[in-house]
């Protein structure tokens, strides 16, 4: 069976949609050469008409895939680093999201914004660490944080294919995963559908992106004394909360494990939810990124401020009184 | 276009605008408006050299616009007034118009934010295979926003069919360009290399014929022009200053300003007789538009967050 990476799964959802639709196009720094990997091949297969290499003016080629997209197109613009995303968060956040609903469905926008390696890349400090997914999901604008490469293939072409602007975080801390996978089970994957990929029956720790891997990491090292469900919502927003509480109504006892600071990340939101709506038999746990936390530069204190297997060992033996 | 159509334009510009300014004081229009009495030539003019599938992004002080695009009046005017029957169903209200079905992508209440979404439509159109061009209006306030600069490099770069129209009406806000703009706006398009002129902005033939140059130069695959109308704005930045009154130009500039009127320009280049009779059915159409406007449902605030996702994804309510 083929063996795919996460990043070579990211190029063959933008090829595939570019090879199916005539419309898709790419945007972006450095795309040619592809120095994230993610459009490798593509401006030889596609041309410059399609795949174009934009000069550093991140704030006007997003809004002008808005104007594309309104015209019929269905951009996809790859962002290098994730704090561009701060850039053209008006882009995004006031301008693309907001279209449908202040013209009265007169248009859509379907625009996919792809951040190969979100996240800490392990020293890159302050101004290329950051993880800003939640501030996505508070706007409303569709989120999405593969945690495998199959995930990774299914949730951008679905993000290429909604009608509504689409955030899709690729974090570093995944792109090395491979995953043995047949080409031709490869499919859309809806957004809001999490996948619980161990199951459990003591306590669910949802887990966002690359986390997804030191979760399934403790739930390995706690078997026989512990019985984790590993829950990846994989859409954080929309939210599968329906399996969440599926999960929840076996386990009663929640940890979440979220890149995002303290303050206002998903995790809070799937605590909070969680205590409204679901099954909770203890308090639910969060392993988060500090507050307001700018990942310093030497890797000791870039990675004191990242949620670490230990953290979340820890969590769920609290939560399940071990 | 005959001269009896642009001035048929600006007049129905100016009446709309005193009506709406009148809504406002009523209290029937909600967060009040930019009106754009005096720069009606602009609007005017711009759009008689579009045509019926060319596109535009508009502006704050939009209205003039949308209506020179060919959006009904009447549709506008429910939209200002928050009905149903509005053009965004009561979505968007004065700063956000839109009517596609016209070519109006949209006003934009964000100075400046529109002309990069002007741009990647009019690259879109190209694309497609038509000679369809778009055109952007912004103001004097928005030739120092970066990501319109980014803008003019973006297509001039890549000879994109946008028309660069900036409505210079001598005031951004409060701010007069001698206070807030180092360079000029001519200077701007230069150092891109995007050919631009200065028009005069009251009137409406001559906004005319450079605009046709500037889309006979798109279409062709010559790219971007930038035009700087120098017009003036009769009215208050915002209906709030009606009662609020900040004192940033005297009642005599203004009254210089207006010596100047659009309306008159145009006007005096007709017969008498055309003139009164576009006046009249102009009154009927907008006394109409009222009428259609007032008579428009509010909307039920179930549905306050519809088509907020044009997949229909139902948000969750903010109470259970």
């Amino acid at each position: 069976m083929p063996n795919l990476s996460y990043l070579k799964a990211l190029n063959r959802a933008i090829g595939d949609e570019m090879e199916r639709d005539q419309d898709v196009c790419v945007l972006g720094e450095d795309i040619g050469v592809a120095v994230t990997y993610a459009t490798a091949g593509l401006l030889r297969r596609f041309g410059r008409d399609r795949v174009l290499d934009t000069p550093i003016s991140e704030q006007a080629f997003t809004s002008f895939a808005t104007g594309a997209a309104m015209a019929g197109m269905r951009p996809l613009i790859e962002f290098q680093i994730p704090a561009l995303l701060f850039l053209v968060f008006e882009q995004i956040a006031n301008q693309a999201h907001k279209f449908s609903l202040m013209t009265g469905g007169q248009t859509k926008v379907p625009v996919t914004y792809l951040l190969p390696g979100s996240g800490s890349r392990d020293s890159w400090a302050g101004q290329h660490s950051d993880h800003p997914y939640s501030l996505f999901a508070h706007v409303g604008v569709k989120t999405v944080v593969p945690a495998t490469a199959s995930d990774a293939y299914g949730l951008l072409v679905t993000a290429i294919r909604d009608d509504d602007p689409v955030v899709v975080f690729a974090p570093s801390g995944a792109l090395a995963s491979r995953e043995n996978v047949d080409f031709d089970t490869l499919a859309p994957v809806p957004l809001g559908s999490g996948r619980v990929h161990r199951s459990g029956t003591d306590v669910t720790v949802v887990a966002v992106g690359h986390l997804v891997h030191d979760a399934l990491a403790v739930a390995d090292d706690l078997a026989g004394t512990v019985s984790v469900e590993v829950f990846d919502p994989r859409s954080l927003y929309p939210f599968d909360w329906q399996g969440l509480a599926a999960s929840l109504e076996r386990t009663g006892r929640l940890v979440v494990v979220d890149d995002s600071n303290r303050s206002c990340g998903i995790g809070a939101e799937i605590v909070a939810t969680a205590a409204e709506e679901m099954r909770l038999t203890a308090p639910p746990r969060r392993v988060t990124r500090p507050d307001g936390a700018v990942l310093p530069f030497a890797r000791e204190l870039d990675l004191a401020c990242q949620p670490t297997r230990a953290q979340v060992r820890a969590a769920v033996e609290k939560a399940v009184g071990v | 276009m005959t001269a009896a159509d642009l001035y048929r334009t600006v007049a129905l510009i100016r009446g709309f605008e005193q009506r709406a300014v009148e809504l406002v004081r009523t209290g029937v229009i909600r967060g009040g408006i930019h009106p754009c009495t005096g720069q009606e030539a602009v609007a005017a003019g711009t759009c008689a050299a579009l045509r019926p599938d060319d596109v535009i992004t508009s502006t704050h002080r939009g209205h003039g616009h949308v209506l020179a695009k060919g959006a009904d009046p009447a549709r506008m005017m429910a939209e200002l007034a928050g009905r149903t029957t509005g053009l965004n169903q009561g979505r968007g209200g004065s700063m956000h118009a839109a009517d596609f079905g016209a070519g109006v992508l949209g006003a934009d209440a964000i100075v400046g934010a529109a002309v990069p979404i002007a741009a990647g439509a009019a690259w879109a159109m190209r694309r497609k295979g038509s000679d369809r061009v778009a055109l952007a209006y912004f103001g004097d306030g928005a030739v120092s926003q970066g990501v319109v600069l980014e803008t003019f490099n973006l297509a001039a770069l890549w000879r994109v069919p946008v028309v660069l129209v900036c409505e210079n009406n001598g005031f951004a806000t409060s701010m007069r360009p001698a206070d807030t703009m180092a360079g000029t706006v001519l200077g701007r398009a230069a150092a891109f290399g995007i050919p631009a002129s200065t028009v005069d902005g009251m009137d409406p033939q001559a906004v005319l014929d450079a605009t046709a140059e500037a889309t006979a130069r798109a279409r062709s695959g010559g790219g971007p022009t930038l035009l700087e109308c120098v017009t003036y704005r009769f009215d208050a930045h915002h209906t709030w200053e009606h009662t609020a009154r900040p004192r940033y130009r005297t009642d005599d500039e203004v009254a210089a300003g207006r010596a100047r009127d659009p309306l008159e320009i145009q006007g005096a280049r007709i017969p008498a007789a055309t003139r009164a009779a576009i006046d009249t059915q102009t009154a009927a159409l907008l006394d109409e538009a009222v009428r259609f406007a007032l008579a428009g449902p509010h909307p039920d605030p179930a549905g306050a967050l519809d088509h907020l996702y044009a997949t229909g994804l139902r948000p969750r309510a903010g109470a259970l």
